[in-house]
């Protein structure tokens, strides 16, 4: 909403201060204030011309050589560009030596060998608006010489509101003045346009009514509550005098012609929209107010429609004339030739508007104040005014007769504001007067109880129905920063700290500490970076984003592939998000959705195992650190078991679509409750691979499987000394690693402190299809000093169980 | 050397040899003299063993004792040894071996890190935590009534043309705010409620420098008896000079957010230029940083919660927007992208 400084201080002269000081006034106060923007501030050299004759400069076609009265009293020759000048018109002109805003100077100058004694203007080289194409035309009855500035009211400045949907009331000149004169609404009063005043007699029905030969029905009383209208007759439709345009403009609104700039000029001052239809154009002179029954119609900003019976129109005997509430139509729309007016003032639905505008994609300002309520208490004054300055700016007679159909504006109930209520919620006290004194300035009836106050809302606020609604009246109309600044005491949360927080912030220390780095994606994903049953989006942004992602690891490979199309060869990311699937379950209670949603954790990690350093080392990442971030993983987050192998369907809990991804070498993480996570090499086919790229490992699982807030007691620190042993067996290259540890472990007796595997070795002198596996054992005792006999028999059952399952032999080096 | 009849006298004679021994390995200047002391302490023949075979005069019970002992000295006479040699081969490198070039870079580690927006909500979380908050979860997928409904939008209000959403199916929506989380929590809990929820939000905006279809949003809600207006500011106040530094002034404005009443929208004075006015400010000197009020009563009638005994507020930021300014990241996309050039940054 653009509203004009000078419009606003013609309807409040109490209104004083700058432009920014008013603008920080509404935003301390009321709505936000984007934009300041003063203009027509430095016009002081220019003045109304007339062209007196236009003729070819000899020496250039597109230039026009032209005789200006500019009130100076000789005329003077002005070269000019325009191709719009039109001898007779006049124009804002600046004479030599004068200045056009921004500083530069009109000198007298020979433009192609002729002598130009000044400029004639357009809108943009005033500052004034966008229009360079041609000279600003101003109206004809002009005494040339005037200054232009006074005018056209200028120097003015718009405000740019940012109206929140609750505040409909400031979406005109009369609500923002009210907010921001000294005494608010006793402030404002509606100058005169001069010419005659209208006090029709009103001709009433519930449903109909009729007077001057028209006839206005509600046929649907649903969908209008209230239509008023008067008839004008004789109008001369032309351009509208200066000042009304010049206040338009101002307001952000473009000037058509006297009558709609009329209807246009009460909606920006009173909030009432307004329309005005060639009567003569109003078949019948008969107005239906009804639901649409499948007729074409064209709107007048020439598009086509076919109206269901969701929309509300204004019909005449037969066909609509205008879409109620939102715009009107193209046959029935005021023209140079029209000399009778109805002039339509109405109160619509807001739900049905709604329906309307969105049924057609039309949205209007008419239909914008609609959806949120009109002041139905204000309607006749509105149509009232509308005339008046149709009468001034159009000529013409307004009949003494106006209709008057639908019910009586609905005033607001009283609503109960409890003092002690505000005490309690805003923390401040104040008396039945200071509380008077913040409401009565913006309309509202205040009348006190026993020991509560009756507050009635002005019939410009339909967001203002309940106690807390006039709260926030009263708390903004105090000030929020007229608060004191007081420290209070509080009770902490009784809701628990959720674990997902925690089990996160984890994981982003570990993977951090690995030399990962967090990435953050968006939850959407193609078709093929789906599995499973992905979620669709009803109206997506892209095809590429239709989905919910079902999988972490295919986003992240997409973010890889980002970064190799950056150069970048080295890249480890990790991220912590929700994936979804899709259900299948019935929904039987409003709560139960039809997507399942679970934390992840993804994991891609690609390119050098360590910075490049000079002494040499530059391996890629492989399998095996694959495997050492999950063990690493699997011991700071207490995630499971890490074992080889892919998932597979009988797995519970969210499926993991791993099948696009994983190549080959695979792994599970398992916890007491199944499945949690699948790691392994991404196979090259799922991604695309600039050759020079190194393999890439990839691990994805579920945040409810890291474990926190672990309190086992600490581990006793030895006090007997350990005694290590190497052991390497021989056995056939079939058995692995795994099996042969849980055999050690369950054969060792219970002072094998730990266990690790140091070499494994394939060499042919072991024989063929065998291997050797080296193993360090370590053994103590919490009580004793081991004996070697001890420790040699726990190793002889050790070799004997060995041998017995795998057929090894102890490797003799 | 004579053999003790009791275990105090073999200790004493182990402590003797300890002490010589360590002695001559110290002062053995060359292997020679080293291999000297190592024969005469450790050799088969040497004074350890022959203190040892003492042993047997020993008590029996108080043997493994003194075989302790025994190790122990043991133990540490063959460290020294060790480190002796080692010292010794190191002082006898000929001097002419060129000098390591010490501004040579060292050996690193690859530079891991967190999510410049997630340190964003961490700090904000530590902070509220003063404030006796806790940290919640919603779901991201949502119905119509945990969105809008519950938190006083009609589905047909204008106020809903605020939000344009991503539907999934008839009332299942891809939540537009993480406020849902205030519902569910308050279904679940009795006051005293102080929670925030961080969490992914989504609008059907396309990207620009600007917008994203989702990002990051962290709600706060405290309710409780006896909470008013000049809580409210007290409690954002505290939370603003923590976060954005003591000099930081604040600037409430009204608003309006259908779930509160009366809703402000909160002002810090810009941590750019301090408030003279610069571009990322708009020259006004002021970063909106976070809508915010008292809860409207209806959504407290909404989840069940009486409205006459209970009152609280609300808040709403984004921590990609605080991010972005903080950092003077100049578009959003460079947030989601993952480029490791730009995350590594904040590593």
């Amino acid at each position: 909403m653009d509203v004009s400084v000078s419009w606003l201080r013609a309807l409040a002269p109490s209104i004083d201060g700058s432009p920014e000081h008013l603008a920080s006034l509404l935003s301390s106060r009321a709505v936000p204030v984007d934009r300041v923007e003063s203009f027509g501030d430095e016009l002081d050299d220019v003045v109304i011309a007339r062209v007196l004759e236009v003729g070819k400069h000899p020496n250039a076609d597109r230039l026009s050589l032209c005789r200006v009265n500019a009130g100076s009293g000789e005329p003077l020759d002005v070269v000019c560009g325009a191709p719009n000048v039109v001898s007779g018109a006049c124009y804002p002109f600046i004479p030599a030596g004068g200045t056009l805003p921004g500083g530069f100077k009109i000198e007298r100058r020979k433009i192609r060998g002729q002598v130009s004694n000044g400029m004639l203007c357009s809108e943009k080289e005033l500052g004034l608006g966008r229009d360079a194409a041609g000279i600003m035309r101003l109206g004809d009855d002009h005494t040339p010489g005037e200054p232009f500035a006074r005018v056209m009211g200028l120097p003015d400045a718009r405000l740019e509101l940012d109206l929140t949907p609750n505040r409909i009331d400031l979406a005109c000149h009369r609500g923002v003045a009210r907010e921001l004169a000294p005494g608010g609404e006793e402030d404002v009063v509606l100058p005169s346009f001069g010419g005659p005043v209208w006090e029709p007699t009103w001709v009433s029905g519930a449903t109909d009514a009729s007077a001057g030969g028209v006839k206005v029905a509600i046929e649907d009383p649903e969908r209008c509550f209230r239509y008023l209208a008067a008839i004008v007759r004789n109008v001369q439709v032309g351009p509208s005098p200066e000042w009304l345009q010049a206040r338009l403009r101002a307001a952000g609104s473009r000037p058509i012609n006297n009558v709609v700039d009329s209807t246009n000029y009460v909606l920006l001052e009173l909030n009432q929209p307004l329309h005005a239809f060639d009567l003569e154009k109003v078949g019948g002179a008969e107005i239906r107010v009804r639901a649409a029954r499948g007729e074409d119609h064209t709107t007048l900003d020439g598009t086509e429609h076919r109206l269901g019976s969701e929309v509300t129109v204004i019909a005449d005997a037969e066909w609509p004339v205008a879409l109620a509430g939102v715009m009107g139509g193209a046959d029935s729309e005021v023209s140079g030739s029209t000399s009778s007016l109805l002039i339509e003032c109405a109160s619509f639905d807001p739900r049905h508007t709604r329906n309307t505008a969105r049924a057609t994609g039309l949205a209007t300002d008419a239909s914008y104040r609609f959806e949120r309520g009109i002041d139905e208490s204000g309607m006749e004054a509105a149509l009232r005014r509308c005339v008046e300055l149709i009468l001034v700016t159009a000529g013409g007679s307004a009949d003494g007769e106006a209709l008057r159909v639908g019910r009586a504006p609905v005033e607001a109930p009283a609503i109960r504001l409890r003092p002690a209520r505000i005490q309690r919620v805003l923390g401040i006290e104040l008396s039945p007067l200071q509380i008077r004194e913040l409401l009565v300035p913006l309309g509202f009836e205040v009348g006190e109880g026993d020991d509560d106050l009756q507050v009635v809302p002005p019939g410009w606020r339909p967001d203002v129905r309940a106690e807390v609604d006039l709260l926030e009246e009263v708390a903004r109309r105090y000030g929020y920063e007229s608060f004191p600044h007081e420290p209070r005491a509080f009770r902490p949360s009784a809701v628990p700290d959720s674990p997902v927080w925690h089990r996160a912030s984890s994981v982003r220390s570990a993977l951090s500490s690995m030399g990962a780095l967090e990435a953050r994606s968006a939850s959407f994903a193609s078709e093929d970076r789906t599995a499973g049953n992905p979620a669709r989006l009803l109206k997506p942004l892209s095809e590429a984003e239709s989905l919910l992602r079902t999988d972490l690891v295919p986003v992240l490979l997409g973010r890889v592939e980002h970064n190799w199309s950056r150069g970048r060869r080295d890249v480890r990311l990790y991220e912590i998000g929700n994936v979804f699937q899709r259900t299948d379950a019935d929904r039987k209670g409003s709560d139960d959705l039809p997507v399942v949603e679970e934390t992840r954790v993804g994991l891609a990690i690609t390119g050098l195992r360590e910075p490049p350093h000079w002494s040499g080392n530059r391996e890629d990442i492989d399998l095996w650190d694959l495997k050492g971030w999950l063990e690493t993983l699997a011991s700071t987050l207490g995630l499971g078991d890490i074992r080889p192998g892919e998932p597979d369907a009988s797995d519970a809990g969210l499926p993991f679509g791993c099948s696009q991804w994983l190549g080959g070498e695979s792994f599970c993480i398992f916890d007491e409750g199944g499945l949690v996570g699948v790691a392994g090499r991404v196979g090259d086919e799922a991604m695309d691979l600039p050759v020079w790229a190194a393999p890439v490992y990839a691990a994805e699982f579920r945040l409810h499987a890291v474990t926190v807030g672990s309190e086992e007691a600490y581990a006793q620190l030895p006090t007997y000394p350990a005694v290590s042993r190497d052991l390497a067996f021989v056995l056939d290259r079939s058995v692995s690693a795994a099996d042969v540890e849980a055999t050690i472990r369950s054969a060792a007796p219970a002072t094998l402190e730990s266990l690790s595997l140091f070499d494994v070795y394939e060499g042919d002198e072991l024989g063929e299809g065998l291997q050797s596996l080296a193993w360090r054992l370590v053994f103590r005792a919490a009580d004793r000093t081991l004996r070697d006999e001890e420790v040699e028999e726990g190793l002889r059952l050790i070799t004997v169980n060995l041998e017995e399952r795998f057929d090894a032999r102890i490797r003799s080096s | 050397m004579s053999s003790g009849g009791d275990s105090g006298n073999l200790k004493e004679t182990l402590e003797s040899i300890r002490r010589e021994a360590l002695e001559a390995i110290q002062e053995a200047d060359d292997s020679e003299e080293l291999e000297k002391a190592r024969v005469r302490f450790l050799g088969r023949n040497g004074l350890l063993s022959r203190a040892l075979s003492g042993l047997r005069n020993v008590a029996p019970e108080e043997r493994p004792e003194a075989g302790k002992t025994a190790n122990e000295v043991k133990q540490t006479l063959e460290t020294t040894l060790e480190l002796r040699v080692d010292q010794l081969a190191a002082l006898a490198e000929p001097d002419e071996v060129p000098k390591a070039d010490l501004t040579l870079p060292g050996r690193r580690q690859w530079r891991g890190g967190v999510h410049p927006v997630t340190r964003v909500i961490d700090e904000i979380c530590e902070i509220f935590k003063e404030l006796g908050f806790t940290r919640a979860a919603g779901p991201e997928v949502e119905t119509d009534w945990h969105n809008f409904t519950a938190l006083n939008i009609p589905l047909d209000h204008p106020a809903a043309d605020m939000h344009d959403t991503f539907y999934l199916d008839e009332g299942v929506l891809l939540r537009t705010h993480t406020s849902p989380v205030q519902a569910r929590v308050m279904m679940q809990h009795e006051p005293p409620v102080r929670i925030l929820a961080p969490g992914m939000v989504f609008r059907r905006d396309p990207y620009d420098a600007s917008h994203a279809p989702a990002f990051e949003q962290v709600e706060g809600l405290a309710v409780d008896e006896g909470i008013d207006f000049i809580e409210f500011r007290a409690a954002i106040d505290y939370f603003v000079h923590r976060f954005f530094g003591p000099a930081t002034r604040t600037r409430f404005r009204p608003s309006y957010f259908p779930f509160t009443e009366p809703s402000a929208e909160v002002d810090v004075s810009c941590i750019i230029c301090e408030g003279s006015g610069c571009g990322v400010c708009k020259r006004t000197g002021w970063i909106e940083i976070m809508g915010s009020g008292m809860v409207n009563p209806a959504v407290f009638e909404a989840v069940g919660y009486d409205p006459e005994r209970y009152t609280g507020y609300a808040f709403g930021m984004g921590p990609a927007r605080i991010a972005m300014l903080r950092y003077r990241v100049p578009d959003i996309r460079l947030l989601y992208e993952a480029d490791v050039g730009f995350l590594e940054q904040f590593a």
